[in-house]
Order: structure tokens, then sequence, then C-alpha cells
């Protein structure tokens, strides 16, 4: 084809049909590409327990911290602290930074990070409800409870 | 009695808003001048019952009364009087009145001005703007109602407004940003107009322009103070999170920011009209999706409201309606405007077009990040998964990169073709010394992250350096529409300098202090004091006290506080700051970890109030385009018309 001797506006229409077809697929496939390498899943602790939870690869994992279970290092910002789906599995999460301010026992919590082959989760954030009524959707699909309030949620990572 | 009466103004406003509806409609259709011109008395009233209501619930508000159910769950007799006021907007259904309130508002200021429009025009635009305030206020009267009384057994005292949501932030926040979405339904309306008279021409974009770089220069406004409320309330320094609800404000923003580029072709050289008005449809219908997002609960976020399902479903529903309609009404008349267009791929139209193509598809990407955990969730059958900042940033930066490489040019390029080389040629020089002078200045910032962020600052440069240099080449008068440009693209130039800055020379530390420790940080010695107890109106707090040197030199004082609110049963974060424009010193209490050690965050932020005030550069230069006078003129010519014509 003769790019040369096209009518102009021939020319240009072919031009811009061009560009919009490479930015538009250029997008399209970064995005895609950018879109699988960056998905975090969620893990039940029961799953994380039975080995269905990938190892060293950035997850979330969910679940009630359990009571008396939270334990801090006396030189650094280090916490380590149990979540459990309140049927009898759980998991150890190390968390070193601060935790959001509505962290407590007893109360829903979603972290992300990796599980190690120790089987200890290192969390790089820890997410907390910001409301009394509220629970983290994943948690209560876990805990298969109906009835859930959404508020507001605070985090801190 | 007073909620009574705003419930009854909701009623009488809706009622009013079918008539504004249906009457205009009617009078196009029969030709009629008379039912035409009903729209803007209904308009007017439909804006007064709005604002009466708006009133009777800032009464309800200020007098503490606790038999509405709105007003007894988020205040309190103890809430300071300013928050009172802005805890109108603190939760859904309020926040919605205030939505509508807007809508009303900026569907009367349609009905003053707008004498460069004809009769049926104006006509069929309010009648879409009509249509849009009827959708609002039966959401409001029958979803979201705020006037509900909980009588009999009223509380004594409220549950207090959201401890997050008692700051400044919440009173220009929210107004600015829904000044923004709802003023996109202008443009929508103006589209829709156009395309059911089968009329798409320049008149309608000028028209178009200022109503739309209005909108955007609030939602700018809106977004900027959004995140620098963010930055300082959330209690660690971030000031972007690509959070869902950030994202849904973001998407029409970047779609609005095509449009009102576009919508600048499409007057002066009558080329891509089509186009420009599937941006408006695009761009409110964007503002509706965030609107669904924020209040249907479908994804968890900082800003999410209680979640509803009927709620949901009502705005989906309209969503529905409102895009599929005008989509559907698009694919019939969109293509009606046949323009032979003439431009080269240096021409400026060419640069516009770029601009289009990388906002639209940065926004897809948005779109898709943001939707993809629903899609995922729904395809895999429940499997719950999250799109983090990784994604966003890996998608948008590269094409805002691009897109900032195009806007360099964008003082120099002209309408038709633009001699690019020549360009390059005569600024060669000027260029190689921006880039290393440049290079230069990271070097002596002596970072080890030389080459990280050097691209967009030579980006930013470059675009500061034409748009100085053709400035000081101008000989004639600067326009309000050469002004406005100006800023605002300088406004991006020092947003960008902003966000590479304090995102690759950002330092920043979570310790572990004791009364005593000192910690050192990009220079600057940070000696902790301890905390001890203070109160509040209606908080208890543990107040830190930092001391700040520098080379042994006092800086400032800090005492960041930990805030618990007894009434909400909430815990806060309260940083303190120390700002200049160069650097921020940010510190945060985390919790306490000891005996009397306290987890202590400690951030030093260079340049980071570069982005707000970016922000508001743009958007101040997105105001002064109004004032050009282009559109003045044409409202003096029909002025002079109007009066010749009461005259005779």
């Amino acid at each position: 084809m003769k790019f040369g001797v096209m009518k102009p506006h021939r020319r240009q229409r072919l031009v811009v049909i061009l560009f919009l077809l490479i930015t538009v697929g250029g997008g399209v496939t970064f995005m895609l590409i950018a879109l699988n390498e960056n998905i975090n899943l969620f893990y039940s602790t029961e799953q994380i327990l039975s080995g269905a939870a990938p190892k060293n690869k950035p997850i979330k994992a969910g679940g009630m911290v359990l009571e008396g279970s939270v334990e801090r290092s006396p030189q650094n910002l280090e916490v380590r602290f149990l979540i459990s789906d309140m049927q009898g599995h759980s998991v150890p999460i190390i968390y070193t930074g601060i935790l959001p301010d509505l962290f407590r026992e007893g109360q829903g919590v979603v972290t992300e990070g990796m599980l190690e082959d120790s089987g200890n989760f290192r969390a790089s954030r820890v997410l907390a409800k910001h409301d009394e009524n509220y629970m983290p959707p994943e948690i209560a699909d876990m805990l298969e409870e109906k009835h859930v309030q959404n508020k507001s949620w605070s985090e801190i990572p | 009695m007073i909620p009574e009466l705003g419930n009854f103004s909701l009623m009488l406003a809706l009622a009013l808003s079918l008539g504004l509806t249906i009457f205009p409609a009617l009078g196009v259709r029969s030709k009629n001048m008379v039912f035409m011109r009903t729209g803007s008395s209904l308009a007017l009233g439909v804006f007064l019952f709005m604002l009466v209501s708006f009133f009777c619930l800032l009464y309800a508000f200020v007098n503490d009364d606790f038999t509405v159910t709105y007003v007894a769950n988020n205040s309190n007799t103890a809430l300071p009087l300013p928050y009172k006021i802005s805890a109108i907007w603190g939760a859904h259904e309020g926040s919605f009145l205030l939505w509508t309130l807007i809508m009303s508002g900026w569907t009367l200021a349609v009905a003053v001005f707008n004498r460069s429009l004809t009769t049926d025009i104006t006509a069929r635009v309010l009648a879409v703007l009509g249509g849009l305030n009827v959708g609002f206020l039966a959401f409001l009267l029958f979803a979201s109602n705020p006037f509900e009384r909980s009588l009999p057994f009223h509380p004594q005292d409220g549950a207090d407004l959201n401890p997050l949501l008692q700051d400044f932030g919440l009173i220009v926040h929210p107004p600015m940003l829904y000044m923004g979405y709802v003023g996109f339904a202008v443009p929508f309306a103006l589209a829709i107009a156009t395309l059911t008279a089968g009329r798409l021409d320049s008149a309608w974009a000028r028209w178009s322009r200022p109503w739309t770089n209005a909108a955007w220069a609030f939602l700018t406004i809106g977004i900027t103070l959004g995140s620098w409320w963010a930055y300082y309330e959330l209690g660690w320094g971030g000031w972007w999170f690509w959070d869902a609800v950030e994202n849904a404000s973001f998407m029409p923003w970047l779609v609005g920011t095509a449009l009102v580029h576009s919508l600048a072709a499409s007057e002066k050289r009558g080329v891509f009209k089509s186009w420009t008005v599937l941006l408006a449809i695009a761009a409110f219908s964007l503002s509706l999706l965030g609107a669904f997002l924020v209040r249907s609960g479908v994804l968890t976020s900082v800003h999410a409201f209680a979640v509803d399902p009927l709620r949901g479903v009502f705005i989906l529903v309209f969503l529905i309606l409102v895009v599929g309609g005008s989509l559907f009404l698009y694919a019939f008349r969109g293509g009606l405007s046949k323009n032979r267009a003439n431009f080269s791929w240096q021409s400026r139209e060419a640069f516009i077009l770029s601009n289009n193509l990388l906002l639209v598809v940065s926004a897809a990407a948005i779109l898709i990040g943001t939707l993809y955990p629903l899609f995922y969730e729904v395809v895999s059958g429940g499997a719950k998964i999250s799109v983090g900042p990784p994604y966003f940033n890996a998608v948008f930066v590269p094409l805002m990169g691009v897109l900032f490489l195009f806007m360099i040019f964008s003082p120099f390029s002209k309408w038709g073709d633009t001699n690019l080389r020549l360009v390059l040629s005569e600024n060669k020089w000027w260029i190689l010394s921006v880039i290393i002078g440049v290079v230069i200045t990271s070097f002596f910032l002596g970072d080890n992250v030389f080459f990280k962020g050097l691209l967009l600052k030579f980006l930013a440069a470059l675009i500061l350096f034409f748009l100085f240099k053709n400035l000081l080449q101008r000989k004639t008068k600067l326009s309000a529409s050469y002004t406005g440009m100006f800023l605002a693209h300088s406004g991006i130039a020092v947003a960008i300098l902003g966000v590479v800055v304090t995102t690759y020379y950002s330092e920043g530390k979570d310790v572990r202090m004791e009364p005593g420790d000192k910690l050192d940080l990009s220079g600057y010695q940070f000696e902790f004091f301890g905390v001890e107890k203070v109160r509040g109106p209606n908080y208890l707090a543990d107040q830190g006290e930092i001391l700040i040197t520098r080379d042994g030199k006092k800086v400032a004082i800090l005492r960041p506080e930990k805030r618990f609110y007894p009434v909400a049963q909430d815990v806060m974060t309260e940083a303190a700051m120390h700002v200049t424009p160069f650097r921020d010193l940010y510190i945060a209490l985390g919790e306490p970890v000891g005996e009397k050690a306290w987890a202590v965050r400690v951030n030093v932020k260079p340049f980071v109030r570069w982005i707000w005030f970016g922000g508001l550069l743009i958007a101040l230069g997105s105001f002064i385009t109004l004032f050009d006078g282009r559109y003045r003129a044409i409202k003096e010519k029909k002025a002079r018309l109007f009066s010749a014509e009461v005259a005779t």
C-alpha cells in the first residue's frame, strides 16, 4: 500500500485507526497482565491449615483474633497473634508495625501477606473493622453468618 | 413539626420535578412556547423546596432533635456545632439530601443562565435535568429518607458522628465533590437534548464548555481535599490509596478531563462531536456509578455507607435507565454529525485525540480494577479477591507518562497542523539544559534512588518550561482561556513534582519509643517525652509530646493524639504535623506497647504539599476559563437583542 498517495483524509483516518488500535490493544494487554499479577485471593484459616493456600505468594487471610493470643515483643513492634474461624482452625500471624485503631482481641481482622514454609503467616498489612456492627464480608461468609452490617472500614498498613 | 415540614418539602420538590420533566417536554412536542418556558419557574420551585428541606434537617441537627432517627444516629449533644452542621452529610441519607440539593441548584443555574440557547433546547435540557431530579428525589423519599422519626421510643442522646468524620475535611470535601459529580449532569443533559433535537453543532459545544469546566473544577477541588484529608486523618501519611471509592471519584475526573479537551476541539474546529457527546454521557454515568458503589456497599472501602439492598437495587435500576437510555439514544442519533476533519497528526486536534484516548484508557483500566473483584466473585462462585495498589500503579503511571509527554507540546500546538520539527529544533538546547538541570538538582538532593522518577521529573520540568516560554513569547493580551490553560497545566506539573518527590524521597519509620528515646531521620532528630491524658469536648486522649531538632536547633514540638470517643466507643489517631512548603514532618501515635512505651510513626515527607497545591492550581485555572470573553460576548449580544425587543 502506498501511504504517500492516499487522499489526505483517508490517510488521516488510517493513522487515527492505527493509533487507536495500538493504544487500546496495548492498554488492554498490559492491564490484563497487571491484573493477573496483582490480585490477592482470600483464604480461610481452614484452607490454610489444609494446605490449600499457596506458600510465599501474596494472599489474604482472615478470622477472629483469639482472646489472649496477642503477644508483643519487648524490643520492637513485632506482634504475634492467632486468627481463627471459631471452629478450631487457627493460624499464627506475625506482623511488625502499628496495628489499626480498632484491632482488638475477639474481633475480626483481614490480613494481607505471605504464608511462610513454617506455617506462620507473615502479614504486611492488617485491616480491622471500624464499627461494632461491622464484620469484613470475607469473615462473615467464612463464619456463615447471615446478618452483616457494613459501616466503615479503617486500615493502617 | 419541622422534620415533617422537611419531608413535605421533599414531596413538593418531587411533584415540581415531575412537572419539570413533563411540561417543557410537552411544549417541545407541541411547539408550545408557554409550556416550554415553564421550565425556569419549575426549576426555581424545586430548588426552593430542596433548600427548605435542607434547612429543616439543619434545624433538627442544631437543636439535637433525636426523635429524628438520622440525627440520633449521627449526632450527639456534646458534638461541637460545626460538626453538627456537617454531620448533615456525614452519613448516607443526609449526604444524598445534599446531593439532591446540589442537583436542583445546578438545574436552577441552567434555568437562569441559558440566554445563548434556543428556547426549545433549554426546554429539553431542563426536562432531562428534571427527570434526574425525579430519580434522586424518589430515592430520597422512598429508600433513604433523612426525616424518618423514631417515635415514640426515641433515644435520649445521639450515637455521635463517626469520629473519623469529626473534622474540617468533612465540612468541605463532600460538598465540593458533589458539586463536581452532579455538575456533570449539565453537559449530560445538553448532550441528550442535542441528540433528541438532532442538532450537534459548535454552539452546543460552546455552551457546554463553561458548565463542564465548572463541574470539573469542583470535582478537582473535591478530590484534592479528599486526598489531603485522608493524609492527615487516617494516621499514616498516605495521600492516595486506590480505594474503591477514591477510584469512583477519579474515573469521572479522568473522563471529565477528556471531555474538557474534546469540547475545545468540537467548539473551535467542529471535530469529534459524536465522541464528545459520548464522553459527556460517560462522565455523568461514571458519577452515578460512583454513587452506586459508595452507597450499595458492594465494595468494602473507607467510605462505604451502610448496606441496604433496597438502596443498591434502586440506584442500580436508575443507573441502568440513565446509562442504557442515553446510550440507546446515542446509538440512533450519535452518527448525525458528519464532518470532514482536516488535521495532521501533529496538530492540536491530534494531541487532543491522544489525550482523550490515554485518559479514557486509564479510566477504563481503573474501572476494570475496581469492578474485577465483583466479577471474580460471581464467576468463581464466591472466591474473594482484592486488586491492590500495585495493579493501579503499574497500569496508570505509564499511561500518564505518555500523556505528559504529549502535554509538553500543548502550548505550542496549533489547530490543523503544527511544525513539530521546527519547535524541537528551535528548543533543542533549551530542552537539553532543562534535562541537565533536573539531573544536577537530583544529584544535589543526594538521593540513592537517583533514576527512579527521573523521567517524570524531566516531563514535569519540560511541561513547565514550555508553558513559561510560550507565555513570554505571547504578544497578544492574555485571554481567560489561555490563562486558565496555563494555570491548569502548571498545576499538573506541580502535582507531578509533588507526587514524584514525596514518593521517592519520603522517609518513615514505625518505632517503639519510651520517654527519652531519640530517633534520627532525614537529618532531623525526634525525641519522645512521653504521653499524657488530655480531655477534649467529646473525647479523651493520650497526647504524646515529641521535640524535633535539626543540627541541635529546635524545629517544633509536636503533640499527636490517640483519641477515645466514649459515645461512639471509637478510637481515632490524630496525627501532628509541622508543615513548610518543602516538607512535612508527620507524627502519629500507634498503640501503647509497654509500661510507658508507645508505637510511634514518624514520617518526613518532602514536597507533599505540592500535590494539593497543584490540584488547587488546576481547579483555579478551570474556574478562570469561565470568564472568557467568548461566553460573555454572546450573553451581552443576546441581552442587547432582548432589550431591543422590549423597547420596541
